[in-house]
């Protein structure tokens, strides 16, 4: 249903008609109360609660058909265009065309973007990336606790995700179950960036200060953190860190956010 | 070689110089010790940049033959990969080359090496490579963290001689590490090492399934039992069937076999043995006095040996953890095929299989009257009963009790048995040729495995079963050793029977 709606929207954009309702446009959001959170990096030496003032989360990651639009309106965005400071060469060369994701790729999470591209995107539509500890803090809840960290079927659900080879082809967006504030596929479906990923690196405990490789050393690394069972976690500041602002990957995709004051009705 | 010209170098001094204590002193070091890293860097590469050979798991690429410290180039690709771990279940693999244990690295004491690590596109994780044959921070970890897609590059000088575990590092290590990522890399001494026949590559792991041991279909890793140290598998080279049947290690009679024997875990060491050897040498990590006559070896995890010794009779080697649970009930257990003659004055074969009673040895007397009777052709009956009595008790009673009563639903009943009763000559063949599979005795199901009993001589077999059927209620004809003669001559040797 969805993919067949998308198809006639492109035909639709590439007659010129804009503002059509649709899978490109941007996904709605939901609404995340804020609230204390013990985070899995501590904010600062002897400080493990974080306050997380209340936001809102898309509730889907973006797709390939939102970014194709996006490219489309923005064509400093497309892969032969854009310059290779902003994007690895890698950028989105899993699609055939460089301004349009194919039609089965439509409802898939959009991937091999850059950090770059993805805060772009995220701009365009007045929002912005996530931070980390948004991020985390919604990824906490299950559809039943708002922290189910220490809900061992929860977190060995996750794990299950990353002993899946990436070679077999990614699900469409929305197709887990919401979790408690209402967003979807937080896990097990892609990696996400986050507005600070560059920063996880420093928010270590003090000793490390200064040493911005800290958690290249997993055992270090582990030394740092205050959750060391949370694995599931752990695997997502690891990955992050691996990667830099113009890096793209098959499972690397994105979603935005929005200040609760900014936030569009 | 360059050793035992050290040595007698050494010597010489000794010499040249007994008038002069304090210079012998000072000389016998340079015998004893390699200096370790302090003497590891042999000066800048030498000559045109060389491409090292990698292998995969059991093969070992082909020794240097440097004399020069060189710039070896080693390129090594992260996979992350779906294969079987055991006869129908399949396991995502994170790998180094493809394999588990990951592709094998080669290179001399003193070569500069330049590593590049690439991580496939197809990865979902980031990855990177610590060394332990590398001097610096993180083993190389911190400069080889390496996203999907995308290539580090880091360069080290290798300043100890040994064999190393390399291993990914990357967060969380102990997960990337129970899925396959570790290997081997041998830093040769700069006189190589000393040649062999057979070099293999063997590395042991410990896998976590959220399944049981064989459950098949795709099993992911659990993170619980991980923690926990409650393998599913243990295993050589990272499937249960790696190294047995086709896939066995070979060799000849005669030859040297050299195994370099890693341990990855993440959790476990092993205890490595190989049934039926002694090892003449074993040196550990990087070792330069080995351990001579060993017979089991620890190869902890992270760490690694190099073990060696000679063939001298041909047959079936099995490699095996000696924790033995983790062998039989785990995997770890490979094999090694030998092939040659055999050599009797060192290793016989089995001689002598006869029945051995403890304490009751005394009341054999029956059973040598019944063959002396049987000799004379004066057997009766009743000596047959008396001698197989004796018998019955060394071979059968284990299963089917002294009373003839069996085992309620596991081993049936020879008493009053409608089984037995119905077909005499059919009871001589099982007890020859052994039973396995469903039969019906006095209306009760049995379903069990009875073994060959054909290490019995034909008059045993005969008075055995005269004695059972006349016992306990039992009641027939004597049977003779020719009737069970005639038996055995009109069946095969079943598989796995003495004769």
């Amino acid at each position: 249903m969805r993919g067949s709606g998308t198809i006639a929207l492109s035909a639709v954009l590439v007659l010129g008609a804009c503002g059509v309702a649709g899978a490109a446009n941007p996904s709605p959001q939901v609404s995340v109360p804020g609230g204390d959170f013990r985070s899995v990096l501590a904010p600062a030496p002897g400080q493990d609660v974080v306050r997380v003032p209340g936001f809102r989360l898309d509730e889907t990651p973006v797709t390939n058909a939102q970014f194709s639009a996006f490219v489309r309106a923005h064509p400093e965005w497309r892969r032969d265009r854009v310059t290779r400071l902003f994007a690895d060469p890698e950028y989105l060369s899993h699609w055939s065309k460089a301004d349009q994701a194919d039609a089965v790729l439509a409802d898939q999470p959009v991937t091999r973007v850059s950090w770059f591209a993805a805060g772009a995107y995220c701009e365009a539509q007045g929002r912005r990336l996530p931070t980390w500890y948004e991020w985390e803090y919604v990824a906490a809840a299950s559809e039943t606790a708002r922290d189910a960290r220490n809900d061992s079927a929860w977190t060995q659900r996750i794990l299950a995700w990353y002993g899946k080879p990436a070679t077999a082809g990614l699900p469409p967006v929305g197709k887990t179950p919401p979790n408690m504030y209402g967003a979807r596929d937080l896990h097990g479906v892609v990696w996400e960036w986050v507005e600070d990923f560059n920063s996880i690196l420093v928010s270590g405990d003090s000793r490390e200060q200064g040493d911005p490789d800290v958690l290249r050393f997993c055992g270090t690394g582990a030394l740092t953190m205050q959750d060391k069972d949370n694995y599931a976690i752990l695997m997502r500041i690891a990955m992050l860190s691996s990667m830099e602002g113009r890096y793209t990957t098959t499972s690397m995709g994105f979603r935005c956010a929005s200040d609760l004051k900014s936030a569009q009705p | 070689m360059n050793r035992l010209l050290i040595f007698g170098l050494a010597s010489v001094l000794v010499l040249l110089s007994a008038a002069c204590a304090p210079k012998q002193e000072a000389a016998a070091p340079v015998a004893t010790t390699t200096g370790g890293s302090v003497r590891g860097d042999l000066g800048p590469p030498q000559g045109e940049p060389v491409q090292a050979i990698l292998t995969s798991p059991p093969a070992v690429p082909p020794p240097t033959n440097r004399k020069q410290p060189a710039k070896v180039v080693v390129d090594l690709e992260v996979q992350e990969v779906t294969r079987e771990i055991a006869d129908g279940v399949n396991y995502t693999f994170w790998t180094f080359g493809g394999t588990v244990p990951g592709s094998f690295i080669r290179v001399r004491q003193g070569d500069t090496v330049e590593f590049h690590l690439k991580n496939n596109p197809s990865s979902k994780m980031p990855h990177n490579i610590d060394l332990h044959g590398v001097t610096g921070p993180g083993g190389g970890a911190a400069s080889s963290f390496t996203a999907p897609g995308h290539a580090s590059q880091f360069t080290f000088k290798a300043l100890n001689q040994g064999i190393y575990v390399y291993h990914c590092a990357t967060a969380p290590v102990g997960m990337h590490v129970a899925n396959g990522m570790y290997g081997l890399i041998l830093v040769e001494p700069p006189e190589g090492l000393p040649p062999v026949d057979h070099e293999y590559y063997v590395m042991q792991g410990d896998f976590y399934t959220v399944g049981k041991y064989r459950e098949k279909g795709t099993q992911p890793f659990d993170m619980q039992r991980a923690i926990d140290e409650r393998p599913t598998y243990v295993l050589f080279n990272g499937a249960e069937s790696s190294m047995t049947g086709p896939k066995s290690l070979k060799a000849k009679v005669g030859e040297t076999v050299r195994l370099f024997v890693g341990n990855g875990g993440p959790n476990l060491v092993s205890s490595f043995h190989v049934i039926g050897e002694i090892f003449d040498k074993v040196q550990p990590e990087g070792g330069t006095h080995p351990q001579e006559n060993v017979q089991t070896t620890l190869i902890p995890a992270g760490g690694a040996a190099i073990v060696e010794f000679h063939l001298e009779v041909p047959g079936t080697y099995v490699l095996v953890d000696h924790s033995i649970f983790r062998a039989f009930n785990k995997g770890a257990l490979a094999m090694l095929q030998v092939e040659g003659e055999p050599n009797k004055a060192i290793y016989s074969g089995k001689e002598v299989d006869e029945t051995y009673l403890g304490g009751a040895q005394a009341s054999m007397q029956p059973v040598v009257a019944a063959a002396a009777a049987l000799a004379a052709g004066t057997l009766s009956k009743q000596q047959q009963i008396d001698a197989g009595s004796i018998l019955y008790k060394g071979t059968c009673s284990v299963c089917h009790q002294e009373s003839g009563e069996g085992l309620a639903n596991v081993f049936p009943p020879l008493a009053g048995a409608d089984f037995l009763k119905a077909d005499l000559p059919r009871a001589i063949g099982i007890v020859l040729n052994g039973l396995t599979g469903p039969i019906t005795v006095n209306g009760t199901a049995y379903d069990s495995v009875m073994p060959p009993m054909s290490q019995l001589n034909d008059d045993e077999i005969a008075n055995i079963l005269t004695y059972v059927t006349n016992s306990w209620g039992n009641s027939a004809d004597a049977i003779s050793s020719g009737q069970v003669k005639q038996a055995r001559e009109a069946t095969g040797r079943p598989l796995g029977a003495a004769r």
